[in-house]
Formats: structure tokens, C-alpha cells, sequence
């Protein structure tokens, strides 16, 4: 069989040695590593006297515990400050590049992946961190890994991995006006469900993807996770290559050259098999909500709050009881009447320029409603937040009454002091609404960062359309 | 390594889908630099009633009487009875080395996530897939027999409960890894020449990944 998926490419150009039963030692080309999933890898090849393979390979950013207020004093929090001060120490004894808390490229690590062009077409990409699969969006092979597996990176530069299936999931035709990546990515998980890419790399494929930018590939590739996929991946075309080029890691003149003619075979061929194969019909996407506990737990601004009732499978259901009763919601409740107590504009998911520029122009003259204790936007980079400052982006969230903050992860998983409060109510541009995830007892509503801002400005949920319309 | 062969222990149902690492083990203690502790704050907001963080004393909480791990005899149980999709959420190992600090050694579910799955290996955790209709039968008998056991043996590839015998599927080369307690860092470096010559030919053909 000749045909290939880019799955099937991407994996098997890094396969380093195939053991018996099919577990393969997949070689690894860029390590990305964070505080919070590094410390116990580093300490592990200190106790075992082991060296880095291949310190070139690696970039290191703090992002989960930094501040995003004023970074002057340093972390207030001494146990974030030691684990922050323990990545700096590990990347110097190691020789590592890091972008520290005070370097203006510092940011969300899947966000200065990117935008430095550390991630290229063609190459393995992993983190200790499952949103990984953001960089998927390159047309590269890219998955979390954990503490050990990071571990076992450093050391040999190889993971031992079972091949995944393949999956397609085409989204065919045109999205309607005002709708976004994110929107794109709730329906498909709502259509998925949060286990059913489990085993599966995921393609995303389809007129409504190619017609993305490659941030909102970004976006869609980062949510694969939430459907239960390790790797989300699109092909490669002008749009990948574009936003490449001359980037500080990105190759120059004739490897340049060398390299696209390679990039342009990243694709899955035309009549590549897939185990499975998802059509969505682009037309029929809504603005998206999230009501529940789980990604999958979605509907459009415009639904009702779903019925445990009307589901058969008891597991579910009992599921969706649970949900409802720490979400603190009725079944049947108008999503548009969910009335909100906080907003967070940000995270690996949604805190790129083009992200900024979709919320500003909703915030844009507007002032963010009574109801709403803090709003706040955090930029996913330092690059980002100067961008948007020379865009005057900053003024106009500043103008309405929204906080502007320093980059990082922040109210996404809440382990620095942005945090919701037992019982707060939240539209969130993240990517998951677990329970606790933003603060023990939060409540967080998934959305993307145009209804995150229009939440800001009407106190509740609201459809885009209708508030650009000016209804 | 830690190892796992065979290991006979108590069963306790957490019978809820989706369980993500999020809600195993909460992100204030992932700020811990260490791998081992995190066991007293498992599941920790189920488990206690107030909030905890890596600087306040468990002593001192709220324990929730409702949540499964704090009803004797479950918490002293080393089997986990779980639900579809285990462990779903983000890569933090530290999931599986609080189920592990607080004495569990095998997860048993319809299906886990992929993370969380191989992290489990690393660990000595074992996680076993068993069709969601026997784990429905487990969940059943675990309600009608509080002190209900489960016999696992790695090696046979068999969960026993009674007269009742599963058996269940598990990758050959994990199951070699876990029995032996193999590094598997030392089984890749014992493949260097491979690596080297992996990079030598991509420095020829792909130099700007070099």
C-alpha cells in the first residue's frame, strides 16, 4: 500500500527501530519543556548520572506559575517561585535555551513554539503538557508526553510509542459569518465526544479548515486532547509555509528552499485510508457553548440547557446530573440567560493576535456589564502583548474595563493567583471546564474569544451576531 | 521500575465517566518539584471539604463522609474500579503517582485516556481494560460486598474474581517491561548506535532539523 496518511508520513520518517509487537522508538526532534512537568525529569538524570542527548533540541519557558501582574517583585508564592527558579537553574546546568519570566519572548509554551519557529513542518514535536497537539497545525507530528516520558527524551531523544489509527474529520463547505476556529473545534468535540478520538491521530481536513489561518489551526489542533486524541495534525499548503517563513528558528536561504519542496509532500495522499472518517457540515455551526464538566458537554448560544432525561445510556446521563448539579444549572435554562460572574480571555487555546483582535472589536466602545466582578485578557506571549499594544488592542479592553495582564497560562488552570471562587461563573476562551480546573468550585463556560467578549459586555451569553448586528 | 506481577487487593467503585486528572489530583500540588506525597491529596476535591494546597495540613480539613476513598474499609483499598475514559485531561504524571502514593496498583475501566495510560506503565500502575459490561457486573458485586477482592496476575493476563475469570489484552512489550521492572531509558540507550545513525542520515537529508 503506497498511500499514505500524513499520520502515517509524519510517523514513519521517526521511526528509529520497531520492537516486536509494534511498539516502535520514535526519534524526537523538538522537546519543549515548562516548570511544572520538568523537575522530577531533570532530578531523575541527576540521580541516574545520565546527560542530555541533544540540548539543541530543547526550549525551555516558564508559563504555568508566572504572575500576570506586575513581574517586578518576582512570584510572591514561594513554592511557584522554587519551581520557576528550578527550571532557570536546570536549564543552565544542562546548557538549555530558556525564555525566562523577564525575556520579552516569554509566553505560553505552545504559543512561543511557534511564533519563535521552533516548530516546523515534518518534525515530532513533544512537551509534558497535552496541548502538544497544537502544533499539529504545522503539519508536524506533535503529542504530550509525561513527567517520565520527558525524562526519556532528555536522555536518548526517543520515545517507545504504539502507533495511533488514523482518523479524518472533514469539515465540509463554509462556516457561517463570525464563526471561529474554536467554534469549529466545540462542535466537533460535541460530535466526538471526549473519548471518541481516544487511540486516533486526528487529521482535520475540509474546505472550513484550509480556509483557517494557521492560529485557528492552532486552535482547532490544540482541542484534539479534549476529544481524546494525543495528536491532531493538518497538511501543509502556502497558508503553513507563509507564516514560517523568517522566523528566528526557521531554516534560511537554500535549506529554506530544501525544505519546502520537502514540506510540500506533508499531506495525506488523495486516496490514503483512514480507520475513520468524520464529516461536518460547516454551515450548520453555531456559536458554541460549553454547559457541563466536560468539552463534550456543548450546544449553541441559541439551545437550551440539555435533559439527563431524555438519555438513555444511564452512565451518561447520571454524568450529566453530576454536571448540571455542580454547574448549577437547570436542565432546559436558555444558554442566553446564563448570567456571568467573570471573564477569561487567554490560554494555549485562544490568547494570539488574531484571538485579541476578534474580542476587540466586539469590546470595541462597549464597557463590560455591571454583573461582571473581572474581565481580564492575557496574552499568550510577550510578542503578543507588544503587537497588540502597537495595535492600540490594549486601550480598547483598558476602555471597555477589562484588566490587560502580563503573558502566561494564568486563569486557564488557575495555579497562579487567577482564579475563580467556589460558585463564580465564568466565560472562559480555555479549553476545558472540568470541575476546579479555574478554581475549586468555578464554574467555567468554554467559548471563543469574540462570545467571550461579548459575554463581557452583556453580562451573559450572547450571540456575536446579534451584538455586531447591534440588537 | 516498579514491578507488578500479581497482586490480590480490595476493590473500590468510582463509579463516575470521565474522570480527568484534574479532578485526581488538583493543580496546587503540581507546583511540588519531588514525585512522591501527593497520595493525602488524591482526588482532593472530593475528599475534603475545604481547600487544600501544598502548604496547609490535611489534619486540619473537612473530610467529605460522602466520597467513596473516605468510607472504610476503601481507604485502605488498592484496587480502583472505574468508569469509561480514566484518567482523560492533561499529561501530569502526578495523577498516577498520587493513586499510587495512596496505595492503589491497578486501575480497572472500560477505557482510559492515552496519557494517562502509558503514564500508569512508567509507574507500576497497572491500568486493565475490561469490557464495560463486566466492569457493570464488578460495580455490582462491589455494591453488595463491601470487602470485595479482585485477584490480578500480570503474567496469565487474567483479573479473577471468584469463580469469575477475565482476561484482558495488554501490549507485549509493556507487560515485559512492567513484570520485570525494566528502566526503559536503559533499554533505549542500549540502542545509541541506532539513534546516532538515525540523526547522521537526517543531517544528509533534512539539515535545517539538525
Amino acid at each position: 500500500m503506497s498511500s499514505k496518511t500524513l499520520y502515517d508520513k509524519l510517523w514513519q520518517a521517526h521511526v528509529v527501530r520497531t520492537e516486536e509487537g509494534g511498539t516502535a522508538l520514535l526519534y524526537i526532534d523538538r522537546h519543549l519543556v515548562h516548570e511544572v512537568t520538568s523537575p522530577q525529569a531533570f532530578e531523575g538524570l541527576r540521580m541516574a548520572g545520565r546527560k542530555l542527548w541533544r540540548p539543541d533540541s530543547v526550549v525551555a519557558v516558564p508559563d504555568h506559575n508566572v504572575p500576570t501582574t506586575d513581574r517586578s517583585a518576582g512570584i510572591t508564592d514561594p513554592v511557584a517561585k522554587l519551581q520557576v527558579e528550578t527550571l532557570d537553574n536546570n536549564c543552565r546546568e544542562f546548557g538549555l535555551t530558556e525564555f525566562t519570566m523577564s525575556d520579552i519572548r516569554q509566553g505560553i509554551v505552545h504559543v512561543i513554539g511557534p511564533e519563535q519557529g521552533a516548530t516546523l513542518p515534518g518534525m515530532t514535536v513533544v512537551c509534558g503538557d497535552s496541548h502538544t497537539s497544537t502544533h499539529g497545525a504545522f503539519g508536524a507530528l506533535a503529542f504530550g508526553i509525561g513527567t517520565s516520558e520527558v525524562e526519556h527524551v532528555l536522555a536518548t531523544q526517543c520515545l517507545l510509542q504504539k502507533k495511533s489509527k488514523n482518523m479524518l474529520v472533514s469539515v465540509d463547505g463554509d462556516v457561517a459569518e463570525g464563526i471561529t476556529a474554536k467554534d469549529i473545534v466545540l462542535a466537533i468535540i460535541g460530535e466526538l465526544g471526549t473519548a471518541g478520538g481516544t487511540g486516533y491521530a486526528i487529521e482535520f481536513g475540509g474546505d472550513a479548515i484550509r480556509a483557517l489561518s494557521i492560529e485557528g489551526r492552532m486552535t482547532v489542533c490544540n482541542m484534539a486532547i479534549e476529544a481524546g486524541a494525543r495528536a491532531g495534525m493538518v497538511g501543509v499548503d502556502t497558508t503553513t509555509v507563509e507564516y514560517v517563513k523568517g522566523r528566528p528558528y526557521a531554516p534560511t536561504g537554500d535549506t529554506w528552499d530544501q525544505a519546502i519542496a520537502h514540506w510540500k509532500e506533508l499531506h495525506s495522499d488523495t486516496d490514503a485510508f483512514f480507520d475513520k472518517v468524520i464529516h461536518i457540515d460547516a454551515a450548520t455551526i453555531k456559536p458554541q457553548v460549553t454547559w457541563g464538566t466536560s468539552p463534550e458537554m456543548v450546544v449553541a448560544v441559541d439551545e437550551l440547557v440539555p435533559d439527563p432525561d431524555d438519555i438513555a445510556d444511564s452512565v451518561k446521563a447520571d454524568g450529566m446530573r453530576k454536571a448540571l448539579a455542580y454547574m448549577g444549572l437547570a436542565a432546559g435554562t436558555p444558554v442566553n440567560e446564563i448570567s456571568l460572574d467573570k471573564v477569561f480571555i487567554g490560554s494555549c487555546t485562544n490568547s494570539r493576535i488574531e484571538d485579541l483582535r476578534a474580542a476587540a472589536k466586539i469590546a470595541d466602545g462597549k464597557k463590560v456589564a455591571d454583573n461582571i466582578k473581572l474581565a481580564m485578557v492575557v496574552p499568550g506571549s510577550g510578542l503578543v502583548k507588544q503587537q497588540a499594544e502597537k495595535e492600540g488592542l490594549d486601550k480598547i479592553f483598558i476602555d471597555a474595563g477589562f484588566e490587560w495582564r502580563e503573558p502566561g497560562c494564568s486563569m486557564c488552570l488557575a495555579m497562579n493567583a487567577d482564579r475563580l471562587e467556589p460558585g463564580e461563573r465564568c466565560a472562559s476562551t480555555s479549553n476545558r471546564n472540568f470541575e476546579g480546573r479555574q478554581g475549586q468550585g468555578g464554574r467555567t463556560h468554554l467559548v471563543s474569544p469574540a462570545m467571550a467578549a461579548a459575554a463581557a459586555i452583556t453580562g451573559k451569553f450572547t450571540n456575536i451576531n446579534d451584538i455586531q448586528k447591534g440588537v | 521500575m516498579k514491578s507488578f506481577t500479581q497482586h490480590k487487593g480490595l476493590v473500590a467503585p468510582l463509579d463516575r465517566p470521565n474522570v480527568d486528572t484534574d479532578a485526581i489530583i488538583p493543580k496546587q500540588f503540581l507546583k511540588s518539584i519531588k514525585r512522591t506525597g501527593f497520595g493525602p491529596n488524591a482526588f482532593d476535591d472530593w475528599r475534603y471539604l475545604d481547600e487544600g494546597g501544598p502548604d496547609i495540613d490535611n489534619a486540619n480539613r473537612r473530610v467529605n463522609p460522602d466520597f467513596v476513598l473516605n468510607q472504610p474499609p476503601y481507604d485502605k483499598s488498592t484496587i480502583l474500579l472505574a468508569r469509561e475514559n480514566f484518567g482523560c485531561g492533561s499529561s501530569r504524571e502526578h495523577a498516577v503517582w498520587a493513586l499510587d502514593d495512596f496505595g492503589f496498583r491497578a486501575v480497572i475501566a472500560p477505557s482510559f485516556a492515552d496519557i494517562f495510560f502509558n503514564n500508569s506503565f512508567k509507574n507500576g500502575l497497572l491500568p486493565i481494560v475490561l469490557d464495560a459490561k463486566i466492569i457493570e457486573q464488578l460495580f455490582q458485586r462491589v455494591e453488595a460486598d463491601r470487602g470485595f477482592e479482585l485477584s490480578i496476575d500480570l503474567e496469565a493476563q487474567t483479573v479473577t474474581a471468584g469463580d469469575n475469570v477475565y482476561d484482558f489484552d495488554i501490549d507485549d512489550f509493556l507487560k515485559n517491561c512492567l513484570i520485570n521492572g525494566l528502566d526503559d531509558i536503559d533499554l533505549t540507550l542500549q540502542h545509541a548506535d541506532l539513534i546516532n545513525a538515525y540523526e547522521e542520515k537526517r543531517k544528509q537529508q533534512m539539515p535545517w532539523l539538525c
